[in-house]
């Protein structure tokens, strides 16, 4: 163990900022980069859904169609 | 088909180029003119010293002869691709790399050479030290060709998008820092007494090789938008 | 080899076989991370000469060090996509980019963040830093030209084309870069030559390498999911993946 205690962790021997600014700017990067992942999941899915549902409108409208004739 | 029906379509196809600039001349002569304007725009940004200008003319000729390339690039192949020839050119039995070199070609000789002409009026404006002013001439007569052959791999890869230009940009420029290096430090040193044959070298070289790969990727990126 | 690859050049199958191997790939990059990043930050020592500020080196050196390698990865993959025609290959272009421009973002930062208390400026334009800064420009190329077209297909060609043009350019940057810095500048900063490190602080330095690469691997592995689903989009595997419902056959 290279600390004696949580305060001096935190302080990393004066270049806390410095070391933390890196640790935070590289989780938040990360993060973004699965939120953004995540993102595109659900427009994936409502796509998906959204051509899904055209499809059911058109095969309706067919059908109402054929019934008509 | 033979070798000299290869070289009459080279020729017929730079001909056409040559013609089509002379139709419209404004589109050979606007770069040419943005060029100068810009050079006259730095004495009066950072003052007209010298020592000042001088020192920066080089650094300043340069990516003003970068911004150049790109302002006309985007037409390099449009016109081709909107009235079908670019398809005309793929779907023809010669090898496609060798109309691209053509292209090339014809590019250069008509956007590069002007600017290697124009560069000692520019040198002269922005007060370089005579030293300095051939060897300017010469990494922009070994410079220029590299900046044709990367355009025109830019230009084809963008050409079936409306709206390419600052897309295209964001493309080459990281590509053109090797040749930005190169050509001031040719520049630099000559201005510094030094001889300046070392990074001419690999300025001939780096044109070597472009001109050497170029048209293999250009041809690849017609092929591409084309189809 | 080409037997056994080819049915994973169809969307489907490599769907699910990269979908096998994302939670093993993210529970290991997770662990592997941990483990790596806790020794870097809690027991290793610290350096003599930089103190504690040296525990950046954990996530610096790692992001570097893959943000070129995912760019050689995608050139290959640019190379496959061209030559095999292979449509898995020019789809993880589209993976790959946004990844490794990250990845090129942290190294960048956290190069910063280091040379702020080490050589007294966020940015120097130090050699490496300066290829990397162009790294990500042509990462950030890639991207845009992949999502320029509204044609996916022509949109991928054309990036794996931009992809080899840049890998062909990469060592001339890098060298010329490098040529460039040693004209214009001293060694002011090689006074930060490389210490012999001990092994308390490599093997936590390459624990977290290991870690990083699972964690890219698992990034891009979810990516080339996404990617596969949003081309074959208008396909009934993946509405019935996706809507659950069973789509009818037209």
């Amino acid at each position: 163990m290279a600390f004696s205690s949580v305060t001096e962790f935190f302080a990393m021997g004066g270049y806390g900022f410095y070391v933390w600014l890196s640790y935070g700017v590289t989780a938040a990067a990360l993060l973004a980069l699965v939120w953004h992942g995540r993102m595109v999941r659900k427009q994936l899915h409502q796509a998906a859904q959204q051509q899904a549902q055209r499809q059911q409108r058109l095969a309706r409208r067919q059908q109402q169609q054929q019934e008509n004739r | 088909m033979n070798k000299a029906s290869y070289r009459s379509l080279v020729v017929a196809l730079m001909q056409r180029d040559f013609k089509v600039a002379m139709r419209r001349k404004s589109d050979s002569i606007n770069p040419l003119l943005f060029v100068l304007m810009v050079v006259t725009l730095f004495p009066i940004a950072v003052g007209p010293s010298h020592e000042v200008l001088g020192r920066i003319a080089p650094g300043v000729i340069w990516v003003v002869a970068l911004l150049a390339s790109l302002l006309g690039s985007e037409r390099l192949f449009r016109d081709d691709y909107l009235d079908g020839s670019l398809e005309q050119m793929v779907l023809s039995p010669a090898p496609l790399e060798l109309l691209a070199l053509a292209k090339i070609s014809s590019h250069w000789l008509l956007s590069g050479l002007p600017l290697v002409i124009l560069s000692p009026f520019c040198a002269l404006l922005l007060k370089l030290p005579i030293e300095g002013w051939l060897t300017l001439m010469l990494t922009l007569l070994l410079g220029t060709p590299i900046l044709s052959a990367m355009t025109a791999i830019g230009a084809a890869l963008t050409v079936s998008l409306g709206r390419g230009g600052a897309l295209l940009s964001l493309l080459l420029l990281p590509l053109f820092i090797p040749l930005l290096i190169f050509a001031t430090a040719a520049v630099d040193s000559s201005l510094l007494g030094m001889p300046a044959i070392g990074q001419l070298l690999f300025l001939a070289g780096f044109m070597v090789l472009t001109l050497t790969l170029a048209p293999l990727a250009v041809a690849a990126a017609i092929k591409v938008s084309v189809n | 080899m080409w037997r056994w690859l080819h049915p994973y050049a169809k969307g489907e199958a490599s769907y699910h076989l990269l979908g096998r191997w994302l939670p093993w790939l993210t529970a290991s990059a997770l662990l592997v991370l941990l483990i790596g990043i806790g020794w870097g930050l809690v027991f290793a020592p610290p350096d003599y000469q930089q103190g504690d500020s040296y525990r950046i080196i954990f996530i610096h050196v790692p992001s570097a060090m893959l943000s070129m390698g995912t760019y050689t990865g995608m050139a290959i993959a640019a190379l496959v996509a061209l030559v095999w025609q292979i449509r898995t290959a020019e789809w993880s272009i589209a993976a790959i980019a946004p990844v490794g421009a990250v990845l090129t973002f942290i190294s960048l930062l956290t190069g910063a963040a280091w040379g702020k208390p080490m050589w007294g400026t966020w940015w120097e334009w130090d050699a490496r830093m300066t290829s990397q800064l162009i790294l990500l420009f042509l990462y950030l190329g890639v991207l845009a030209l992949y999502h320029a077209f509204s044609d996916n297909r022509t949109g991928a060609k054309a990036a794996s084309i931009l992809a080899l043009v840049g890998v062909v350019n990469i060592p001339i940057i890098h060298f010329s870069v490098y040529w460039w810095n040693s004209l214009h500048q001293g060694a002011t900063i090689t006074k930060f030559a490389k210490p012999s490190m001990p092994p308390e602080m490599y093997i936590p330095l390459f624990v977290c390498i290991f870690g990083f690469m699972l964690m890219t691997a698992a990034f891009i592995t979810q990516r080339l999911r996404h990617e596969i689903l949003r081309q074959e989009l208008h396909r009934p595997w993946v509405q019935q993946l996706l809507v659950g419902a069973k789509v009818k056959e037209q």
